[in-house]
């Protein structure tokens, strides 16, 4: 027991609430790295070597960068909260095997800084930082990107026989299946036949794009932790799906392949860079699902899933502003 | 039966189960109580009793001619030690009676208060909000002229967690609570009593139905803080938003806490004046439970009743942890006001806050205020110190309910940035 009098020196004078609810910001960032987790890990191991050491230079850069910005700004580290881990984590996870170790690098050192310190760290940047950097590798290098070889190490050991991919070198599924429909209004694949390895172990494309599966999962964690608003998502994959349909293009298809899993339950739902109000994210979600398919279809390239959110991005605070709720209690003359 | 809910809001963990069983026991009489003048909101009464003078349970030891206030009485038979500032549990210093009781207390009996209508038998009990918010009830009682009050709800959700005074005393007095409300409708003319219960007190709830008879409705309401919000239960059980700036009774309604509703009945059927009320001392005590405890006991002379505080305490708050203020000092009155005291362990109590985390716009504040409002944004705003933006960002409708700070993921002090735009825009001049 207390002796009040002298107990009651010690106590602290702290202003309401006094209880907290348990989830912190870096408890947030580590449960999306640990979602992530699976369809990471699993990409290591079907994309062998190269994946690993994209991993550590992603990851590894980015968080080099927020330090050396805080240490050379005098600031107070901040990799603690654990946004830079998240970051970097996402950044390998949208680029292909065989990226060069010094585009890795520099995908995380703009990722970090042009993406986030420069507007003053976690929290004040508009656009998502992961996807600054892999816009920025897109724009600078596309040609070196278009050169490269798309398949991970073991890519080799079980590429379908069928539809002649072999042919198209440094070209994924999708491009593909653009390429095919240009060509001919059909797909040179069967498309049912391609869900299975969109699924579980699709060796062509970014290290995201290995197992649909494996996002999916990730993604139902984020949204049965509360983490993640399951209006971006779904937003974003309902409108993909509808539109590509529309479009004459199969839906499941247009879903699992590209980007748009990774783009939808983890790019999208960045908090920073998307809006708050309940029905913002679901506008933004479809804006997203919108300029993904209209890029994939109309664009350059099939890859649409990076600017589609980038650009959306952009919006969010304008969203935000539209869908802001009224007070409680400024009701209308009339409603009086 | 269908459960009624607010828009927005969190569901803390409830830790209601260390007292919700426990039935209300009298606190014994302590060494001394302390009165301080003022337990309400309003005028602060001045002592009508000096050093020496003896007084008898029941016996009025301060009061004061204003409309918005309210007389205090001596809980007790004893003798006026001293007449003084005291520290409350707001942190003021309050001028206030000390009385040491005497060794033989009759707490059945008491000096009635005397008055023929409602209105004054209340006022003259010197009865207030118990459910914290400490309003003079015979003001509320008086609707302001050209206002129909249709409805009258009394608020017994205690949707603070911890908390379990209202909960028993629903249980244990529940003809009381209805004869509380009657009187209450009675008097400004309400045809409709709803009373309002959260849905994890199916006991109470059941207790309340059997009481309830003719006209009172019992209506259950989804477990969410801040349910007994008085603008929040007002729209969860009718539907109706209280515009702003403007008193309940603008929508058709007067709420009362179902405390409020006992103390109103036995002013005006016992003629009693409000001496005592249940406390729930809980969290890290010996003998956490509900205490019907003589008002001006002191919080530390409470707690070694209940056995004294188990271990290190982080936090003692006077009322529920998400509303009530943190004392410094524990030798600090039981008011009119007081429903708890809460004991936190230093784990269990919100870290020290650190003004420096970023916001790192998750949602989470905006999702849960129930006044829908942008609490990142004015907190923004106010460390700025830019009251320009955030006038219309409205901090001035803030509640203070708390549940911005507390669902923040970076813990940023959320409550306390709105207060301070909400002290510099009202001091700008805008209107309440
Ligand atoms: S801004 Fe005020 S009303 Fe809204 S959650 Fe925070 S404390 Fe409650
Ligand atoms: S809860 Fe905290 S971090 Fe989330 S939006 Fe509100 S202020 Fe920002």
């Amino acid at each position: 027991m207390s002796d009040t009098s002298t107990g009651s020196t010690r106590l602290a004078v702290t202003s309401s609430p006094h209880i907290a609810a348990g989830v912190t910001c870096s408890n947030i960032m580590l449960w999306v790295v640990g979602s992530l987790a699976p369809a990471a890990v699993w990409a290591m191991i079907s994309m062998g070597w190269p994946a690993v050491q994209l991993f550590a230079l992603c990851i590894g850069s980015s968080l080099l960068t927020e330090f050396a910005w805080n240490a050379i700004a005098k600031k107070k580290q901040t990799l603690m909260d654990g946004s830079a881990l998240v970051t970097g984590t996402l950044l390998a996870m949208c680029m292909p095997p065989m990226l060069p170790w010094w585009m890795a690098v520099f995908a995380g050192l703009i990722a970090i800084g042009l993406g986030k310190m420069i507007f003053g760290g976690l929290g004040w940047n508009l656009f998502n930082p992961a996807l600054v950097g892999r816009a920025f590798v897109l724009l600078s290098w596309s040609g070196v990107l278009s050169k490269l070889p798309n398949k991970g190490w073991f890519a080799t050991l079980d590429i379908p026989a069928k539809g002649g991919l072999d042919a198209i070198s440094g070209a994924t599924r999708l491009a593909v299946a653009a390429a095919d429909r240009a060509a001919s209004g059909g797909y040179g694949f069967s498309l049912a036949e391609q869900y299975q390895p969109l699924l579980w172990r699709n060796l062509e494309g970014s290290l995201g794009e290995v197992s649909a599966a494996l996002l999916i999962l990730g993604g139902l964690v984020l949204l049965a932790k509360g983490i993640i608003d399951w209006r971006i998502p779904a937003g974003y994959i309902g409108t993909v799906a509808a539109l590509s349909w529309a479009f004459g293009s199969d839906p499941i298809f247009q879903v699992l392949a590209g980007g748009v899993l990774l783009g939808a339950f983890f790019m999208a739902t960045d908090y920073v860079s998307s809006p708050m109000t309940r029905n913002g994210r679901l506008v933004f979600g479809i804006g997203c699902g919108l300029f993904n398919v209209v890029g994939r279809f109309f664009g350059p390239s099939p890859e649409s899933t990076t600017f589609a959110i980038l650009f959306m991005n952009g919006l969010a605070p304008l969203i935000d502003k539209m869908f802001t709720p009224r007070t409680f209690g400024w009701v209308k003359r009339d409603e009086e | 039966m269908s459960k009624a809910a607010f828009k927005g809001g969190v569901h803390p963990p409830e830790r209601k189960e260390a007292t919700s069983s426990s039935a209300t026991q009298w606190a014994p009489v302590p060494g001394r109580l302390v009165i301080p003048m003022s337990q309400h909101l309003g005028a602060p009464c001045q002592p009508v009793v000096a050093v020496g003078d003896r007084v008898v349970r029941g016996q009025v030891v301060g009061t004061v001619d204003a409309m918005v206030s309210a007389p205090v009485h001596s809980p007790v038979s004893g003798e006026v030690t001293a007449v003084g500032p005291w520290l409350t549990a707001g942190g003021t210093r309050v001028t206030s009676v000390t009385i040491v009781p005497d060794a033989e207390q009759d707490l059945d009996s008491f000096v009635p208060v005397e008055g023929d209508d409602v209105r004054t038998l209340v006022r003259a009990a010197g009865i207030v909000g118990m459910g914290g918010a400490t309003f003079p009830s015979a003001v509320k009682l008086t609707p302001p002229k050209g206002l129909d009050v249709s409805t009258v709800i009394l608020n017994g959700c205690e949707c603070e967690p911890f908390l379990t005074c209202d909960h028993r005393l629903m249980l244990e007095e529940s003809e009381r609570v209805v004869a509380g409300a009657r009187i209450i409708a009675e008097t400004v003319g309400a045809k409709r009593v709803v009373i309002g219960i959260e849905a994890n007190k199916p006991d109470a709830i059941a207790a309340m139905q059997k009481a309830a008879g003719d006209g009172v409705e019992i209506l259950s309401l989804v477990t969410r803080y801040p349910q007994g919000a008085e603008k929040q239960l007002i729209w969860a059980l009718l539907r109706r938003e209280v515009p702003h700036g403007k008193l309940p009774a603008a929508a058709g309604a007067l709420v009362h806490n179902v405390a409020t509703a006992v103390a109103i009945a036995d002013a005006v059927e016992l003629h009693k004046p409000l001496m005592e009320r249940i406390v729930t001392v809980t969290g890290r005590v010996a003998r956490p439970g509900n205490y019907r405890v003589l008002l001006g006991t002191l919080v530390s002379d409470l707690l070694e009743m209940a056995g004294g505080i188990v271990g290190e305490p982080g936090r003692v708050i006077a009322g529920g942890p998400m509303t009530g203020p943190a004392l410094g000092d524990l030798d600090v009155p039981i008011a009119k006001g007081s429903s708890g005291i809460v004991v936190l362990s230093p784990d269990e109590a919100a870290p020290l806050v650190d003004d420096d985390q970023p916001c790192i716009r998750c949602g989470r504040c905006t999702e849960g205020c129930p006044m829908f409002l942008q609490p990142f944004q004015i907190g923004t705003q106010a460390n700025r110190r830019d009251w320009t933006a955030a006038e219309p960002l409205h901090p001035v409708d803030c509640i203070e309910c708390g549940v911005c700070s507390y669902v923040c993921p970076t813990k940023r002090p959320l409550l306390q940035l709105i207060r301070l735009a909400k002290a510099a825009v009202i001091a700008k001049g805008a209107k309440l």
